[in-house]
């Protein structure tokens, strides 16, 4: 009976289900020992707290961090590692907490940065004062992102599994068309938008303020930890996980798993928009490049390397995959990589390819991603944990 | 009329295109239920090793034409029966896992042919008179086109032959309608999806190296443009069907040509739409089977 729910239902949802089992113990669920919730509250504060004072020291961690951890270019690395995090955290919400597999989460980043740099060049000719013309920015672009999120969510979550992936890959592919075409002008097409300064808070703008970005991003993926965790914890929640396990016995107690599915999805594509306004700022601009098709294939890359299972490991992964990503780049043009023969030379000086081949070697042999290692290492397991819940089952 | 014309018979060329590709794509998702996001590097291997071969052979005829197409669809075949062997297969019934893998092994691909064969599009010769046109009813129509569709036409037919008249094929057909029937009736079906995908694999690769012909270059990113496209297809067709691939290939390439010409270059966008408005009246697509 079960084999045979889980064939008809095709794919996505059924088997997502299998996925990275979330470990009971390392989660939420910590309230038989009381004291476990409060050791990773305090460790958490501290890691905000240590994270934050790190624009004023100088750490150096050669071969991790372009240079100590004042310098400009080291916290716009690690603010883009930490906005990318929260990306993948809104987007963990919805894959590993209601088994959403969208191909569109792109749409949403992108909807937040183009949405706020077109909303500030819209506004600019006006008399206000410039605080204000940044504030109702924020605004508009918050209000297009959920107005998008609840079209795009609406339409998309009519069908399941494939063809959900199906229907927002389309939205993503059409708003990522309409970007590089430049309507009037107003997306900068292939060359990407650059960011009106003149109503952007002077704190906010050049290279001697990239700490103050820092912190706006260190904020935005706190926040975002924030709201994803209250979600998690809520009874929304509980039922989007419920409904990922086994929609079928969610719908027989009665409940409508269509309205939970769709705030999760609203709320984790405002959670984009949010990550994409951050990022606008932080790169005064935005590229085209973050509303296709591949960036969302990164983000799922990133998801599933750090650990769907767990919600620290698409922080885990974002930051690990942003801090590789550029190092690799780095070490590509290296001298060490041109001394090589051809063989070794080609692949190596692609950081895509060993990415690619990293994330491979993750799914094959470490289905936990990396946040579930130290899971792994306390029971010593060996095999896929699906294969003994299976066993277990039968 | 002439330019009706034009257009129908252009798109049903780039049809042809997005039938070889998706036609693999179908079988795959509907045996085995993996999404092969791999499924375009398999095209561009192909399209560069046949480019490569060829022009080694003899380089802008028809000779070396025919060199590349077959080792294109024997390099399709084999890299795509790797991928089965060696990635796929570890994970059987892990559907969410095995599109992962091919996600991967598509960024990695990608970025591998990059680094071999550079970032830019390489131009290839091509024998003189796929580069003229035919003239038919006043149109002017390119006569790659021709080849496209001619070759497509015989994917099909050959494909069709296969599943109806072989018992591999035999096996194949029944086990998209019902795999644990299949496998209950002593059959290891598992076998055939090595070969299912080394067909795909192969209309793939003779895709690619008529992608190259189509477009007048080989790229790293030959594959990933047209795979979206591919995807498309499969979905509206219906997941598993073949017709289902062939009809829609054809109907969304001519859309997509008309919508460029009469809407002002608005094809993708429209194809997009197509997809969603399908997706919505009818999630199964054309002529898929009821999930």
């Amino acid at each position: 009976m079960n084999q045979q729910l889980t064939d008809s239902a095709p794919a996505s949802t059924g088997s997502a289900t299998e996925a990275p089992a979330p470990a009971p113990d390392g989660r939420a669920g910590g309230a038989t020992s009381g004291r476990r919730p409060l050791v990773l509250l305090i460790g958490g504060i501290a890691l905000v707290v240590v994270l934050a004072i790190l624009p004023l020291l100088a750490i150096e961690i050669p071969g991790v961090l372009p240079g100590p951890t004042y310098t400009p270019g080291t916290l716009q690395l690690l603010a883009y590692a930490m906005l990318i995090a929260a990306l993948a955290l809104s987007y963990r919400m919805m894959f590993g907490l209601a088994g959403l597999l969208s191909f569109g989460h792109a749409l949403f980043f992108a909807a937040g940065a183009y949405g706020l740099g077109m909303a500030l060049e819209y506004f600019a000719p006006v008399e206000w004062q410039s605080e204000l013309i940044f504030l109702a920015s924020i605004v508009v672009t918050l209000i297009f992102g959920i107005v998008l999120a609840a079209t795009v969510g609406s339409l998309a979550l009519r069908v399941t599994g494939i063809s959900f992936a199906m229907v927002t890959l389309a939205f993503a592919q059409a708003g990522s068309v309409l970007i590089r075409r430049n309507p009037g002008g107003a997306t900068g097409g292939d060359e990407g938008l650059s960011l009106d300064i003149a109503n952007v808070p002077d704190a906010l703008v050049g290279v001697l303020n990239t700490r103050n970005l820092y912190w706006l991003s260190l904020g935005i993926l706190v926040f975002v930890y924030l709201v994803v965790l209250w979600v998690e914890r809520s009874r929304a929640g509980h039922v989007a996980e419920a409904t990922r396990e086994n929609e079928l016995r969610v719908r027989v107690l009665g409940i409508r798993p269509y309205q939970v599915k769709f705030l999760i999805f609203i709320v984790a594509s405002t959670l984009a928009a949010i990550a994409g306004m951050g990022y606008l700022l932080l790169q005064s601009g935005a590229s085209p490049r973050v509303a296709t098709a591949d960036f969302t294939l990164t983000i799922l890359v990133i998801v599933v390397l750090g650990g769907v299972g767990y919600r620290w490991g698409a922080i885990v992964g974002g930051i690990v995959y942003t801090l590789l990503d550029q190092r690799l780049t780095a070490l590509a043009g290296s001298d060490f990589i041109a001394g090589l023969p051809a063989v070794l030379r080609v692949p190596l000086s692609e950081p895509l390819f060993i990415l690619g081949t990293l994330f491979i070697l993750v799914v094959l042999f470490l289905p936990g991603g990396i946040a579930g290692i130290p899971q792994r290492i306390r029971t010593g397991r060996k095999q896929h944990p699906v294969e003994s819940e299976e066993a277990a089952d039968a | 009329m002439s330019t009706v014309l034009l257009l129908v018979i252009t798109g049903l060329g780039l049809g042809a295109l997005y039938f070889l590709v998706a036609s693999g794509l179908s079988l795959i998702y509907g045996l085995m239920g993996v999404l092969n996001f791999a499924h375009g590097s398999f095209l561009t291997i192909a399209a560069f090793i046949g480019w490569e071969v060829g022009r080694r052979v003899s380089d802008g005829t028809w000779w070396g034409l025919l060199v590349s197409a077959l080792v294109g669809m024997i390099v399709g075949a084999v890299v795509a029966a790797a991928t089965e062997y060696f990635l796929i297969r570890r994970l059987y019934e892990r559907h969410i896992e095995q599109a992962l893998i091919t996600v991967g092994l598509a960024l990695a691909t990608v970025a591998l042919f990059e680094g071999i064969w550079g970032t830019d599009p390489i131009y290839t010769a091509r024998p003189e008179w796929l580069t003229q046109t035919t003239e038919i009813l006043g149109a002017k129509i390119p006569n790659d086109r021709f080849l496209l569709i001619v070759c497509a036409a015989l994917v099909l037919g050959g494909i069709v032959l296969f599943l109806r008249k072989t018992r591999y094929g035999l096996i194949i057909r029944a086990g998209v309608e019902n795999r644990s029937m299949v496998t209950a009736l002593g059959i290891d079906v598992r076998r055939s999806f090595t070969l299912v995908f080394a067909i795909g694999g192969a209309a793939a690769g003779l895709g690619g190296v008529l992608a190259s012909v189509y477009y007048g270059y080989v790229s790293a990113h030959l594959g990933s443009v047209l795979l979206i496209f591919a995807f498309i297809v499969t979905v509206i067709g219906g997941l598993g069907s073949l017709t289902g691939a062939a009809i829609a290939s054809v109907l969304v390439a001519v859309l997509q040509q008309f919508a460029n010409f009469y809407l002002g270059g608005t094809g993708d966008l429209v194809v997009v739409i197509a997809l969603a408005a399908v997706l919505l009246v009818r999630p199964r697509g054309l002529m898929g089977k009821v999930a």
